[in-house]
């Protein structure tokens, strides 16, 4: 049996590890680590809950509006805001358009290069290439000449000698199976797509004024004013803007993203058998309406049964550190509630350089989340599975389109392929939902409603002298969730549980893996020096480590001493 | 006296960048780049520079020269929210930058190759280019505990960056994180986060700071390095003057409603809705070196005091302790000219919060903050 290192991982966020046994070309054991911590929240004790939004922001720069909406959330809830419907409908607006443009540069270029082979692009035959991209949708980009100037372009770059990002990959590896014709159109997208996502996310800067890390968020609403007379302000000039670059969104969303996957996968039908792992998942919901009520349906899953939809309570979660670097007074194999975390870092594993770690010990700065008790997978699958199952109509129409295409049944989405695939189709449906809420925004001025904040309890003078709120967020990589305590208006205590620590927790203290580790065992491994297939399965996940490392940092028990006033 | 740091041609720079194939013109023709719109890009960048537009023409010969020069990126204590800045770059854009200006020989956002096969890029690359190539590094640096808080492929960052960083002509911290520790080496710092200048002494490092570092600061300097062969000014921050020569407050498109003393009283107010100046709702311009309101962000859509929020002040060293109540107003600003460098009042200004800093490193959670006392404005 041989253990192989993959490290760093490598088109993700962060600082992503996996060791894997292998046996007779197919992984038997795996293990997840996150190497990389910065402690956050830790660092949050003591400051203004309501800038809570802009540190957490930078847990990821890559998730960049998900933290601040989960913290925002979390604030309102302990203090008990409610806020107005244009600042919902803005949020609504801002998380929609930052799930399809992270899901289209994950697909192309993130997780594209694991089954495109570049390099065979330049073999093809770009009047074919032109048919088949020609056959696949109406795309204005779909001539032969275009195809031709990029495979002109490539061959160009590639002959200089200097490859850049596409030296020394798996090119020619026998686990890509695309031809020519199919891999000359992907390289082409993945250079469109480049373009599209600058251009679509310029929404985050109308609304939030950039994009990384656009700060329009508050506590009560949003900063960016309405006022259709004035030039300072959300105008008719900025809402026709953005509903432009939805229309462009969507449009890509529908003519190219879509088409690709489903070419690409029609390739690779084999990888719905391969990847599925834990068949647990949980999903928060998202989208709220003016009176809360989700448009993804929130909701968990066990054991791949569909039938049954178990609704989510935030009292079954909890932190376990038994495999993580951290200590915990709770006890060994003892989970904490995120209100009740009490948490230290302490690294105990090799001295660097090191070749491998010990994977019976602790080996990872990422702790293990359980749903009671059970480990989760969240992600885009979670919520189109769990939004399947209850029967949104919405969902279950693209998810038949899509399986109808690829004539394959419902089980095919457990899986690495199935994982891909609900990522598109996720994209697609709040692609095609999001200038509904532009719409309803539209709508609301033209009432004359141009309310983004509720001041109420902005100032903290107003606020208990102790109070205690989480905020849930379906964010594109999964089901996100922080919880805070506040005291005497400052943060007691600062926690989150995000969608890449449910992905990437190491075994919790019953030895239950991960859903990484999980989705790996029985991979097929072609060449364990070059493990593309990893890649694959890892890469579906859309691991994003920066978020999932955290630490909470608390002084939990002080805060059952204090008396509430 | 100044204490700008002297325009520096680095060390290594007699050896220069490498030349290697086609110039960046030659390139940008074969790909099928129009000489207009290359010309428009020179255009864009001498802008960037804050360069008279009459240096475009220099600026268009110096690239015609240039080769595509050697860059590696390294990702440590990060969010990589500067690569998503870099994907959002438009003068060039990332693909231009990717295929046709640079060779990005080691970026892990982005790279095909993964595991060993990326370590081997790395070494490889900068063994043949040992003293020639760019580095960029985004994240602090893990001090604390032998550097076990960020690891890759089984080494400490520190390890990587010494190696890394001392072997390149320069090194571009991108990002506040990588310029002065961020959002990691704030109070109480659990990892002992530094900047690269504070890991890796000795080296020619040039902080483009920011939250995350705009994409056109980062551009402007390496065309900047390409056009003159020199690195740019900068200030005792190591920072740019071309990017961060100027206070937000004195370039700020609100400035007028500051001295005018028409202030936003509450979010959403008549005077939030009609863009009056966010002085008192928090907004850290007075004492924030950055060019923010000339640049803005994304292809100049917009810039935070545009969005009605404050400036978070987040280009300056340890802002996230020195700045920060976010939306506490600053302590004494009165209206001093314009032609006050960062060197010369940034200190000052920033003394009141920095005295609530000390306070907040004694920190507990029982503990009341006194709210420094305000300049009481309008």
């Amino acid at each position: 049996m041989a253990r192989i290192v993959v490290d760093p991982i490598t088109r993700i966020e962060g600082h992503l590890r996996i060791e894997a046994e292998i046996e007779g070309g197919f992984i038997k054991d795996a293990w997840s680590s996150a190497t990389m911590f910065r402690g956050i929240e830790k660092i949050l004790r003591g400051r203004d809950p309501r800038d809570a939004w802009f540190w957490t922001q930078r847990f990821c720069g890559v998730c960049t509006t998900v933290h601040s909406i989960a913290s925002i959330r979390a604030v309102e809830d302990a203090l008990k805001i409610k806020i107005p419907p244009n600042a919902q409908l803005i949020r609504n607006i801002i998380m929609g358009i930052q799930n399809v443009q992270d899901h289209v540069i994950h697909f192309y270029h993130l997780h594209a290069l694991d089954w495109v082979d570049i390099t065979s692009g330049l073999k093809a035959d770009p009047t074919k290439t032109a048919a088949l991209a020609a056959s696949l949708s109406d795309w204005p980009n779909n001539s032969a000449t275009y195809f031709k100037g990029v495979q002109d372009k490539v061959a160009a770059f590639v002959a200089s000698g200097r490859l850049g990002p596409f030296a020394n990959a798996y090119w020619g590896h026998p686990a890509y199976k695309l031809p020519p014709e199919a891999n000359l159109m992907a390289t082409a997208h993945y250079l469109e797509a480049l373009e599209w996502q600058k251009d679509v996310i310029k929404i985050h800067a109308i609304l939030g004024s950039k994009n990384p890390h656009p700060q329009s968020f508050l506590v009560g609403g949003m900063s960016i004013p309405i006022d259709p007379d004035s030039q300072n302000a959300l105008n008719a000039d900025k809402l026709y803007e953005i509903k432009r670059l939805l229309k462009k969104s969507q449009e890509f969303v529908e003519k190219v993203y879509i088409p690709d996957l489903l070419a690409v996968a029609s390739f690779y039908k084999e990888w719905a058998g391969i990847g599925g792992g834990l068949g647990n998942y949980l999903s928060y919901g998202e989208f709220p309406d003016a009176n809360g009520n989700l448009w993804f349906p929130s909701g968990a899953l066990l054991n791949k049964d569909l039938s049954n939809v178990i609704p989510v309570d935030q009292g079954k979660i909890a932190e376990y550190v038994d495999h993580s670097w951290f200590e915990n007074s709770a006890g060994a194999g003892k989970g904490l509630h995120p209100f009740e975390g009490e948490t230290e870092v302490n690294y105990t594993g090799p001295k660097p350089p090191y070749k491998n770690l010990d994977t019976d010990a602790k080996y990872s700065f990422v702790k293990s989340p359980r749903y009671e008790e059970k480990a989760m997978e969240v992600g885009p699958l979670a919520r189109i599975l769990v939004a399947y199952a209850s029967g949104h109509k919405e969902t279950k129409a693209a998810v038949d389109m899509v399986l109808g295409k690829l004539g394959v049944g419902a089980p095919a989405l457990f899986s690495t392929l199935g994982r891909t695939a609900a990522r598109g189709i996720d994209a697609l449906l709040i692609a095609q939902q999001t200038p509904k809420w532009l719409d309803e925004l539209i709508g609301n001025i033209s009432k004359g409603d141009y309310r983004i904040h509720n001041n109420e309890n902005w100032d903290p003078s107003t606020w208990p002298v102790e109070a205690k709120g989480y905020g849930f967020h379906e964010a594109p990589r999964g089901a996100l969730g922080h919880w805070i305590r506040i005291k005497d208006q400052k943060i007691l205590n600062y926690q989150a549980v995000v969608p890449s620590t449910w992905n990437a927790s190491p075994r919790d203290a019953k030895g239950q893996r991960g859903a990484y580790e999980a989705a790996l065992v029985g991979t097929p491994v072609f060449d364990q020096n070059k493990p593309l297939e990893i890649l694959r399965t890892i890469h579906s996940f859309d691991p994003c480590l920066a978020c999932a490392v955290h630490v909470m940092d608390v002084n939990g028990n002080e805060l059952v001493k204090v008396k509430v006033s | 006296m100044s204490n700008e740091k002297k325009s520096g041609v680095p060390e290594k720079s007699e050896h220069g960048l490498e030349k290697q194939g086609y110039s960046i013109g030659e390139i940008l023709k074969q790909r099928g780049v129009s000489r207009r719109d290359f010309l428009k890009f020179c255009t864009a960048m001498t802008a960037a520079m804050s360069l008279p537009a009459s240096f475009a023409p220099s600026v268009a010969q110096a690239l015609d020269e240039v080769k595509r020069p050697t860059l590696v990126w390294l990702n440590f204590q990060d969010c990589t929210g500067d690569t998503e800045a870099l994907l959002r770059a438009a003068n060039p854009t990332v693909g231009e930058i990717i295929l046709d200006i640079l060779s990005i020989d080691y970026h892990e956002t982005i790279m095909a190759a993964a595991g060993h096969q990326a370590d081997e890029a790395l070494e490889q690359t900068i063994a043949a280019h040992k003293g020639k190539y760019l580095c960029v590094v985004e994240g602090s640096i893990s001090m604390k505990d032998g550097g076990v808080y960020g690891c890759t492929s089984g080494r400490t960052h520190l390890e990587i960056a010494r190696r890394v960083c001392g072997d390149a002509l320069a090194t571009i911290a991108i990002g506040t994180c990588a310029s002065y520790g961020g959002i990691a080496a704030a109070v109480p710092n659990p990892t002992g986060a530094v900047g690269v200048s504070d890991a890796v002494p000795g080296i020619t490092v040039i902080n483009l700071p920011g939250c995350p570092c705009n994409a056109d600061n980062l551009t402007a300097t390496v065309v900047h390095y390409l056009v003159f062969g020199k690195i740019p000014v900068m200030d005792s921050k190591g920072r740019p003057l071309f990017a961060y020569g100027k206070r937000i407050h004195d370039n700020c498109e609100r400035r007028p409603h500051f001295d005018a003393g028409q202030y936003v009283e509450h979010w959403g107010d008549d005077a939030h809705r009609k863009g009056f100046c966010l002085y008192k709702m928090g907004c850290k311009g007075p004492a924030t070196f950055h060019n923010c309101p000339t640049q803005r962000y994304n292809e100049k859509t917009s810039w935070p005091v545009a969005s009605g929020h404050g400036c978070a002040g987040c280009s300056e060293p340890q802002f996230w302790d020195t700045m920060s109540p976010l939306y506490r107003r600053l302590p004494n600003v009165p209206g001093f000219g314009i032609e006050a460098t960062a060197d010369k009042i940034g200190l000052g200004l920033v003394a009141g919060a920095a005295a609530a800093f000390a306070v907040h490193g004694a920190m507990s959670a029982l503990r009341k903050d006194k709210e420094p006392q305000e300049t009481k404005e309008g």
